[in-house]
């Protein structure tokens, strides 16, 4: 923790959730990130801002291993959460992502019922030993979503029903669902409209009392409203990683000002 | 592990104990799904490996054949120049053959209808043939290479067991050892089975040939590419590039589709009412064989043609107009030509289908018993899946192995086409 | 070409044409081929049948009395040889006199067809040439003219549908004149023979199609019980679990199967399945068919697998993938991915592809012919022989001529119950197929 100190004095007042070092990124031959160092805190909302292209949803999905998935990708690199390595063997990354929630871009209900969308996380997990047992945490987890009064009266319609603003709130009850610790969120509000995205916003922000939530976001509006810390990359690098405030503020990055000022992007 | 579950008890560590807990018995569920996969498609690979094994192994046998080389004298007495074509051309044989044989009785005439057995039947007819060629043969003596009857192809080839029991057995001891003695001599020998190409159909397993058949499949497919082609093109590029989007183009589309999937047997129906029952076509002729095989083709072509059609961005399209072309122009000058080896990819392997195609052959009556090949479409003839058919339901046991050797040249054709379209595919296939 | 060439001369005298010169050479060759190569068409496939049917009717009376259509076949194959100058022993004379008459015939219609084509490629000709002109504008009609081949070329699956359609139901109804509907609907007897004397009342058959269509039923559902699970499952596999090289690898054989002609798979049947079906069934103590449903209907199942299993793989690729992204993020493992999400929401296109598998069973016609039984019997025991309707169309059919008996028309009446039960069974599924894929389009 003493190095870390020295590199980025403000993010250690809370304790990290997530630590990443060094990591480097190649899709094929593209190298899409360049030694990333970066702390994520707890009970903290986390946004990472850049250009489109700049590597920040990359990032993002190695945080819970979801670049396993594409062939091409190679992740090199330490992150840690709570101290270990989360790239070790033993880590499976079944484990992993149950305690890294992710919600995406565009909402993608499963074309089951709401309660069944839901209920999915906890069912594979066998976290409800009975039926009221998950009952409640259906319940519990979309009133946290803040989508229970909509949804309470049809939870045996199917998901896919529901407007591009609940489906998404949907997807973070879902996702909250199977307790993570920490949710990432890849540019959830861009599919929706400013009203859905003003709910959405909200739920953000609440959730902060109970998660460590990083949130990848095209409009720096939005970063402004609901991070407390901001990252900005570009072109694969990290260039600044600091208070919300003092990114939008007083950059220090002379790219990190052109792109808020909106000279790049 | 441990360091997680360090300090307060939250909620988040216990599920995460839960997870951890169930992880195992997910892992093997998940290993058990690919287990099954797996033997899934090793089902699909061991049948393939079978069938293909059991038709080599059965059909091997039969692209060799065994033949018998001997002196014939072509005796005056039975030959006589004055009668041919017609003459003893069979006793001829026999008597040469009979000098052969030490232990042979000639007199006697079980044993002389016995040894006439050991050749083909067609031995007398490539003897007439050759001496009708040329009749001052007549009183030399010459050297002539026939095959032997099946029985004996079969005992050559050791699918005769001779420890069974004279009384079970198709050839007697005596005949074994007429054989072995002619083997001895070194009359006997087993060269390439040129005859099962250049030779037609024939009750005789060791003459029957696949030339009838090749010629019929090459008569029909010829047919059925004249037909399917033009028309199935003509259609797409209406259907794709002209058609106004409305009730009609929609009605011929789901009757295109629905064609495609109509069973093989109905159209072999349609094709006897229609065109042999009402137009009065003739029956087993390859033309009608290759009109109904056009008929059942088209919908391939039109959906290969249409695909092809489609894959050609919108942009050369609009390039091409923009210069002024008309519609027309732009399709048949710009984008047909690049459609063209997706079209004929599609169009090879829609023959291909076309050329096991059986069912409706068999309807229109192109599984006759025919011993010369067509020499127009309008001949009766068989084509190669209806002789295997023919061949599989004959009774004589040196058909299985022609049955299966007739399979093998079928499969090697199909492999030759799909191999030049993938190569097509391969070779023009281009990325916009 | 005259057109062309005289469009060149237009051209040449400094005349701007509507249309460039080649369009006018086209256009004039397109009014000109079009009808003759038809005419020429119709002429080769009428000739035939037209000048046999002169000659048959020109024989003397005699000639043909006490022949069946094979004997009035023979003889009409006599006459042409005998015309060809093949002559075999000594033919009667009205046969010679009949040869004669049929090289004049088609001697005259050959002649004949030579001065039709003649004179109306002249006509045309002269029409075309007269219609070059500065302002005439041949690229339009060009254009008219190929249009309208390309609409009647896109009519011609329309036509093959009703043709179909017509000729089963003209048939179909004739049969029903023989056989009432109620019987073939509802008999449970199926007993194609027909009585050889008029008197014979004892031979009398029975058309209850019943028992065909259970026997038909009874191979379907073997052949999908061995053909769904094993393609789902290589489908699951290959869809999600395969390497890339496996998959690579795998794709192109499954498509060879595929590619596999029916009546191999038949041989196969007969030549090794049924008989190793037969000796286990001996061992195990079992009274196995010969040609029990079972090999008849193993055997289709294998020939369906690389259908359904290309079916399958294709509605879980349709599927997209941000769902399999939102399983897995929520910490599903990949194996409860695929049956919680993703084989869920490609349920109704797999669905499609095996109900076009169903009616692609029940319209298989060489498999069960060569290793399917031909008496139909009411059972549905797999090891026992069952026909199916089309192994009894094929039978019925096969080498005979006639158009007029029941058991002929029987045979049509059976494709046309096939025809409908699959049209039914294929709008159907392709209804699903397409809804599916606008769902996730």
């Amino acid at each position: 923790m003493n190095d870390m100190r020295k590199i980025e004095p403000d993010v250690t007042k809370t304790a990290a959730k997530i630590t990443a070092r060094e990591v480097n990124v190649h899709y094929g031959d593209t190298h899409a990130i360049k030694n990333v160092d970066v702390d994520i805190a707890d009970k903290t909302v986390t946004a990472f801002i850049g250009p489109s292209g700049c590597g920040k949803s990359t990032f993002l999905r190695c945080l819970n291993r979801m670049n396993d998935t594409i062939d091409i990708c190679r992740v090199a690199g330490r992150i840690e959460l709570d101290g270990r390595d989360i790239n070790h063997k033993s880590v499976d990354p079944v484990q992993l992502r149950a305690q890294v929630g992710m919600v995406f871009q565009k909402p993608n209900p499963f074309p089951k019922s709401i309660y069944d969308n839901i209920a999915y996380g906890p069912r594979i997990h066998g976290l409800a030993h009975s039926k009221t047992d998950l009952d409640e945490i259906v319940e519990k987890s979309l009133r946290r979503g803040a989508i229970w009064n909509e949804v309470k009266d049809r939870l045996n319609q199917p998901g896919t029903g529901l407007s591009g603003g609940q489906q998404q709130r949907l997807c973070i009850a879902r996702a909250i669902a199977t307790e993570p610790e920490v949710l990432l969120m890849d540019e959830p509000c861009s599919a929706l409209d400013p009203i859905a995205t003003a709910q959405v916003e909200e739920l953000i922000d609440e959730l902060r009392q109970t998660y460590s939530v990083v949130i990848v976001t095209h409009s720096m509006q939005q970063a402004a409203r609901v991070s407390q810390k901001t990252a900005f990359f570009h072109l694969g690098s990290l260039v600044e990683f600091n208070d919300t405030d003092q990114i939008f503020t007083n950059p220090q990055d002379g790219r990190t000002e052109s792109y808020i000022t909106g000279k790049i992007g | 592990m441990t360091d997680m579950t360090i300090g307060d008890v939250t909620p988040c560590s216990r599920s995460l104990k839960r997870v951890a807990a169930t992880l195992k018995r997910r892992r093997r569920k998940q290993a058990l799904l690919q287990w099954i996969g797996l033997g899934a498609i090793s089902i699909a690979f061991i049948t393939l490996f079978i069938l293909i094994s059991s038709l080599v192994s059965t059909g091997w046998q039969a692209f060799s054949q065994t033949h018998l080389t001997f002196e014939v004298f072509v005796d005056p007495a039975e030959i006589s120049a004055a009668r041919l074509p017609r003459g003893g051309f069979d006793d001829a044989l026999v008597v040469s053959l009979g000098k052969l044989l030490e232990n042979a009785d000639m007199s006697d005439r079980d044993t002389a209808r016995a040894v006439e057995g050991v050749l083909s039947n067609g031995a007398q007819f490539q003897l007439r043939d050759l001496v009708v060629a040329d009749p001052s043969l007549i009183g030399q003596t010459i050297t002539l290479k026939v095959p032997v009857a099946d029985t004996f192809d079969q005992l050559n080839k050791g699918l005769i067991d001779r420890d069974t029991p004279e009384a079970l057995r198709r050839v007697k001891n005596r005949e074994i050892a007429w054989f072995d003695e002619l083997k001895a001599q070194g009359a006997i020998t087993k060269p390439f089975n040129l005859g099962l190409f250049v030779n037609a159909d024939s009750r005789f397993p060791e003459l029957a040939g696949l030339k009838g058949a090749l010629v019929g499949s090459f008569w029909a497919l010829l047919v059925c590419f004249l037909i399917a082609f033009p028309l199935g093109i003509g259609s797409a590029i209406y259907l794709e590039e002209f058609a106004p989007k409305n009730k009609l183009s929609d009605f011929i589309e789901v009757n295109i589709n629905n064609l495609a999937a109509v069973p093989s047997v109905v159209f072999g129906l349609l094709a006897l009412a229609v065109f042999i029952g009402w137009f009065g076509l003739p029956r087993s002729a390859p033309f009608v064989g290759g009109l109904t095989l056009a008929l059942m083709t088209m919908p391939t072509i039109i959906i290969a043609t249409r695909t092809a059609l489609k894959a050609v961005p919108p942009s050369i399209r609009e390039a091409a107009l923009g210069l002024g072309a008309s519609r027309q122009q732009v399709v048949f000058q710009h984008v047909l030509p690049l459609a063209m080896p997706g079209i004929l990819t599609g169009t090879i392997i829609g023959l291909a289908q076309a050329l096991g195609e059986t069912a409706p052959l068999l309807l229109i009556g192109m599984n006759a018993f025919i011993t010369s090949a067509a020499s127009s479409p309008f001949d009766s003839a068989t084509a190669l899946p209806t002789q295997i058919f023919i061949w599989a339901d004959s009774p004589e046991r040196g058909f299985v192995s022609r049955t299966s050797a007739a399979i093998l040249v079928l499969l090697g054709f199909l492999v030759m086409m799909n191999a030049v379209a993938i190569y097509l595919r391969q070779k023009f296939e281009r990325k916009w | 070409m005259i057109n062309r060439l005289a469009a060149k001369a237009i051209r040449d005298n400094g005349i701007k044409m509507h249309s460039m010169i080649s369009y006018h050479g086209m256009f004039s060759a397109l009014l000109i081929l079009v009808p003759v190569l038809t005419l020429i068409l119709l002429w080769l496939v009428f000739k035939g049948p037209v000048t046999d049917s002169i000659i048959m009717n020109g024989l003397p009376d005699l000639a043909l009395v006490g022949r069946d259509v094979g004997g009035v076949q023979l003889v009409l194959a006599e006459i042409k040889s005998v015309a060809s100058g093949r002559i075999f022993g000594t033919p009667e004379p009205w046969k010679i006199d009949a040869a004669g008459r049929f090289l004049e015939i088609s001697n005259t219609a050959d002649r004949l067809l030579i001065g039709v084509v003649a004179a109306l490629a002249l006509v045309l000709l002269l029409f075309a040439r007269s219609r070059v002109s500065h302002d005439f504008r041949a690229r339009q009609g060009v254009e008219g003219i190929v249009s309208g081949l390309m609409i009647l070329c896109s009519t011609i699956a329309v036509f093959t549908t009703i043709g179909i359609v017509v000729s089963l139901t003209y048939e179909t109804i004739r049969f029903l004149d023989a056989v009432p509907l109620s019987e073939f609907l509802f008999g449970t007897n199926w007993e194609p023979q027909i009585p050889l004397r008029e008197d014979q009342i004892a031979a009398e058959g029975a058309f209850g199609w019943l028992p065909v269509f259970l026997g038909t039923l009874v191979i379907t559902v073997i052949a999908l019980l061995v053909a769904v699970p094993v393609g789902l499952f290589s489908a699951i596999y290959l869809n999600e679990f395969a390497p890339k090289k496996m998959r690579s690898f795998v794709k192109p054989m499954l498509e060879i199967l595929a590619g596999v002609p029916t009546i191999v798979y038949g041989f196969f049947a007969i030549l090794v399945v049924a008989p190793a079906m037969r000796s286990f069934g001996q061992s195990i103590g079992l009274d196995v068919a010969p040609n029990t449903a079972l090999a008849a209907g193993g055997v289709m199942g294998v020939m369906l697998i690389p259908f359904i299993s290309s079916f399958a793989d294709d509605a879980l690729s349709a599927v997209p993938q941000s769902l399999r992204d939102g399983a897995l993020a929520l910490g599903a493992t990949r194996g409860e991915m695929m049956t919680t999400v993703l084989f869920p929401a490609a349920l109704p296109g797999i669905v499609g592809g095996v109900l076009l598998a169903v009616s692609r069973a029940i319209g298989e016609t060489m498999i069960v012919v060569m290793a399917a039984g031909l008496i139909a019997k009411m059972t549905i025991n797999p090891l026992d022989s069952v026909t199916t309707v089309t192994v009894q169309i094929v039978t019925l059919l096969i080498g005979d001529t006639s158009f007029d008996n029941p058991k002929t028309l029987a045979a049509f009446a059976l494709g046309m119950m096939l025809f409908l039960v699959t049209l039914m069974i294929n709008i159907f599924a392709l209804r699903v197929v397409r809804k599916y894929r606008e769902a996730y389009d």
